[in-house]
């Protein structure tokens, strides 16, 4: 048979496609119209801007007790803006406690972010470069990961080592670097056979400069939108830790602890527990939709 | 399919033995078990005494071999605190857990599947929208807070359901809306893109062209094969769900493994909760195998 | 050529002013340009063109098979006496997979994974003919035996991934004839396959004609498959028919200057010079999104005037049902190829 055949100069013009602007051009263009980027990138930037600024705007001491002025409710019933958001059980302004517990819960979503993302990525571009036996060890680690119930072993940690900012950061982040190891595994293993690999090996590159030159930048954007939407979830976790009793201690305004705080009044003063729980809620959705909105604009073809 | 299972049960074997240290080695960690399990107010000779007691003067391989000798046998040992046969501790309490998990599943499935097919069909309208922003919100609500509003609502102001206890049916209505409310995004979401996936493929397209009635279309071709990783899905969130319901055991008091753990945590007993640590690991173990085999036999492209 | 060109029986699908659509973020695409066309019974038919040229639009937009993003119009689109603009979407659910069959170009893919064989096939055979399951296995026993496949019973228990990538076609084509259509569109039916593959696949397609005779829309960027297979022919470029007519005229006598290119780079003889692809003709295909204005091969063409840069260039109508779209006419056209020899 004769081979003659009809080839498209320009391939982007295949049906129904069009030839695209430049793919930064493309990402910016994204960027400014997606809504849930925009939203919860403003609420996230907002209240981070909270947390650092917690000393100047914070209207008292989180830590103040004052027993006389116990359980006052918020201005939307006593008209007093003394205390915005009321006191709680032990006198503290409820508010002050709410901007102060935003440090905490920001601290301990990207602290352990850090850890985690650069443990399980060093670990999952490891295993997906070197391939065979390496691998092999990977993949049993990150079973031995997936297969421990989580939560419990960071109820047991917190109730030998205690319950600091600290500790949970060092906690959560060896708990949950088990994603950013599959994703990146993957990533590394496909691109182990690229041409620009090989050239960099060709070279005479070190491993440590190939893995950390070429490859590292190349899972930049995985890592950075799977980070963004395990904070959320290690801040629901230290939430949880807080609320158990065995996450951050008393006297700290942890949104979760004022919620386990308030408990015992949350029959007659159910405000308590709405306003620390609502926080929690509208940042994590925040980030979420931040991680989404990332995620569109970076991969678009990923999205659904 | 003897081999395939072959490789996985040997990872999952390493595996398991590895959990197994973890879970055993954990507490040991936290310094001198014996001066705490003696008392702040022993003296050097009780705690040698209490150490001899419990075999912790023992090199730790030694213990853990004891251990696991014994474990295998089916004694996990007693509680310290209670002084009951772990072994019991545990099958008394399991049963309230493995109900909520599987209700909380199910829960999440009647849901998930039907909204994550309809946001398929209906890509990109309001229907689609509204289902993603449903799984974004089920994300990002903290479990125990969402348990609290619900005691409030429903328990509190409604008074159409107990609040805690685990005696009726009744008592896990809640649960399980707690804890499936956080698991539907995820599978919701798989639902939804293997959905999305399978509509744009060409034996999709082959099916339309063999004039096939929709709903052959739909069920017959498109959601039998979407649902295979939700299939796989739903089999490893159960093994997250009986790790994960220590907050929502703790929040409603329903006396399952969680909240045993979490007691037990509290007070040090660690021979309950190294044996759960490592039951429910096994438990998840087993719940990867049962779900790769379940996907083997429903894919016949995956050759056992 | 596989059949007389039965040019005296009515035409079994006729298209007529027929566009499709696409709304892009920059505008609307226009794939497919009012062409016209038709095919008789028993006739192959085939549309050459290079990717993007609009010519797999143009057959899912005969199965109604298009994008949701997609529009199609036309001023007449019969086919077998339904028009198939205004049947309903029931009505035209029937008539595919019955009357109307489609091949498509990836054996690979184009087969359910998860259901067997004879289970794909047979649901064609229980949905038209409301038959019993007995007789649509027997029926998809005795086609998977006229494509040729042996012991036909055990491959209807196998599933898609057991079976090689030209088996699979020979599936494909088996199924599409279930219930013995008057029209196969075939897009590209042998891309995805071996070379030595192709050819069984194209001689059981023309044998298959013989035996059931049905019309088939063979849409194909190999002119060498044109040359084998074709009836009638249509050249398709961005987005509209430049020349069509019987094979014979074409190859021989082709008028329009793209036609030309697209055989000069053709090797005469079957196993002779290395092919050679169109990407030789200079200049890139214009975008099809917005108002075309003039000729949409003017930038490549080396005979091109200002008379193809304005307005809609007229078809120009030749003997035997020939057409072509060019502002040169007829005898300057055909004087071309003899100049062009030593470019």
């Amino acid at each position: 048979m004769t081979d003659a055949t009809v080839k498209a100069v320009p391939e982007a013009l295949a049906d129904g496609e069009i030839v695209a602007p430049s793919p930064r051009e493309e990402m910016r263009r994204r960027a400014k119209s997606h809504i849930g980027l925009i939203f919860g990138g403003s609420i996230v930037t907002l209240v981070t801007l909270i947390a650092i600024f917690a000393p100047i705007l914070a209207p008292y001491d989180p830590y103040d007790q004052d027993l006389t002025r116990r359980l006052i409710d918020p201005v939307w019933k006593t008209g007093n803006w003394a205390n915005i958001l009321g006191t709680d059980a032990l006198g503290r302004d409820y508010l002050s406690r709410l901007i102060y517990g935003a440090r905490i819960s920001l601290m301990v979503g990207f602290g352990a972010a850090a850890i985690a993302g650069t443990v399980g990525s060093l670990i999952g571009i490891i295993g997906g470069y070197f391939g065979g036996r390496v691998d092999s060890v990977v993949v049993y680690l990150i079973n031995v990961k997936l297969a421990l119930p989580g939560l419990l072993i960071a109820l047991s940690l917190v109730s030998i080592v205690g319950g600091s900012v600290g500790a949970l950061v060092l906690i959560l982040g060896f708990l949950t670097w088990d994603r950013y190891a599959v994703v990146t595994r993957s990533v590394a293993q496909q691109l182990r056979g690229n041409d620009f690999i090989t050239a960099a090996r060709a070279v005479g590159a070190s491993q440590t400069r190939i893995i950390l030159g070429e490859l590292l930048p190349n899972v930049m954007n995985q890592i950075i939108v799977i980070a963004s939407l395990e904070i959320a979830i290690v801040i629901l976790i230290e939430a949880a830790l807080s609320f158990l009793g065995l996450g951050v201690k008393p006297p700290e305004p942890s949104w979760g602890l004022m919620i386990a705080e308030a408990r015992n009044f949350m029959f007659f003063k159910p405000h308590l527990i709405a306003i620390p729980g609502f926080a929690i809620f509208l940042l994590v959705i925040a980030i979420n939709m931040a991680g989404d909105g990332l995620r569109d604009v970076t991969a678009p073809e990923g999205r659904n | 399919m003897l081999r395939f299972i072959l490789g996985r049960a040997v990872m999952l074997a390493l595996v398991a033995v590895t959990v197994s240290f973890i879970g055993f080695g954990l507490l040991r960690l936290s310094g001198d078990l014996a001066a705490v399990l003696a008392g702040e107010t022993a003296t050097a000779a009780d705690i040698a005494r209490v150490a001899k007691q419990y075999g912790l003067d023992q090199p730790l391989y030694i213990q853990y071999l004891d251990w696991a000798g014994r474990a295998l046998q089916g004694d996990l040992g007693k509680s310290l605190f209670t002084h009951e046969p772990v072994t019991e501790l545990i099958l008394a309490r399991i049963g309230v857990t493995i109900r909520l998990a599987f209700s909380a599943l199910l829960f999440a499935l009647v849901f998930a599947l039907p909204l994550g097919v309809i946001a398929a069909l209906r890509k990109n309208t309001w229907i689609d929208r509204a289902v993603l922003t449903l799984s974004v919100l089920g994300q990002a609500i903290p479990s125990f807070w969402l348990g609290l509003l619900l005691i409030y609502l429903f328990g509190v102001i409604l008074r159409w359901l107990p609040i805690s206890g685990s005696d009726t049916s009744w008592h896990f209505v809640m649960p399980t809306i707690t804890l499936g409310l956080g698991t539907m995004p995820a599978l919701m979401r798989l639902t939804r893109t293997g959905m999305i996936d399978v509509l744009s493929s060409d034996y999709i397209r082959t099916a339309w062209a063999k004039g096939l009635h929709p709903l052959s279309v739909l069920f017959k071709h498109a959601l039998r094969n979407a649902v295979l990783p939700v299939v796989s899905l739903s089999a490893v969130l159960l093994g997250f769900l009986l790790g994960g319901s220590v907050i929502v055991e703790s929040v409603f008091a329903l006396n399952g493994i969680g909240l045993l753990a979490f007691d037990s945590i509290k007070r040090i007993d660690f021979p309950v909760v190294q044996s759960i640590l490592v039951f429910l690991s096994f438990c998840y173990i087993f719940l990867t195998l049962i779900s790769d085999i379940i996907n083997a036999r429903l894919d016949p492209r995956i050759a056992l | 050529m596989a059949a007389p060109d039965n040019i005296d029986a009515p035409p079994i699908l006729t298209v007529e002013g027929m566009s499709v659509d696409l709304k892009v973020p920059s505008g609307m695409l226009h794939a497919v340009n009012k062409i016209d066309f038709s095919v008789r019974p028993g006739q192959t038919f085939c549309i050459v063109g290079e990717s993007g040229c609009g010519k797999t639009m143009t057959s899912l937009a005969l199965m109604r098979l298009l994008p949701r993003s997609a529009k199609l119009s036309a001023t007449r689109l019969n086919f077998d006496g339904h028009d198939l603009l205004s049947l309903s979407d029931h009505a035209m659910a029937e008539l595919r997979g019955d009357r109307l069959g489609m091949i498509f170009q990836d054996p690979m893919t184009s087969l359910n994974p998860v259901y067997t064989i004879g289970n794909q096939m047979e649901e064609v055979y229980l949905r038209h003919r409301k038959s019993g399951r007995r007789e649509a296995r027997e029926r998809a026993e005795f086609m998977l035996q006229r494509v040729g496949i042996m012991s036909p019973a055990l491959r209807l228990k196998q599933f898609p991934h057991q079976l090689s990538g030209g088996l699979r076609q020979r599936v494909m084509i088996a199924m599409t004839l279930m219930c013995e259509p008057r029209l196969v569109i075939a897009d590209e039916p042998t891309t995805a396959l071996d070379v030595t593959v192709q050819v069984q696949i194209l001689q059981l397609l023309t044998k298959l004609q013989e035996e059931f005779g049905m019309a088939i829309i063979l849409i194909t960027h190999n002119l060498g498959i044109v040359a084998r297979m074709a009836d009638r022919l249509a050249v398709m470029y961005a987005g509209k028919i430049v020349e069509t007519g019987s094979a014979l005229d074409v190859f021989t006598q082709p008028h329009h200057p793209y036609t030309q290119g697209l055989l000069r780079c053709m090797p005469t003889h079957d196993h002779g010079a290395p092919a050679t692809r169109l990407g030789s003709i200079p200049g890139i295909v214009p975008s099809l999104v917005g108002d075309i204005r003039g000729c949409g091969f003017a930038n490549r063409c080396d005979y091109v005037r200002d008379a193809c840069r304005t307005g809609d260039i007229a078809l120009r109508e030749l003997p035997d049902g020939a057409a072509y779209r060019c502002v040169i006419p007829p005898d300057e056209a055909l004087a071309r190829p003899a100049e062009l020899a030593t470019p």
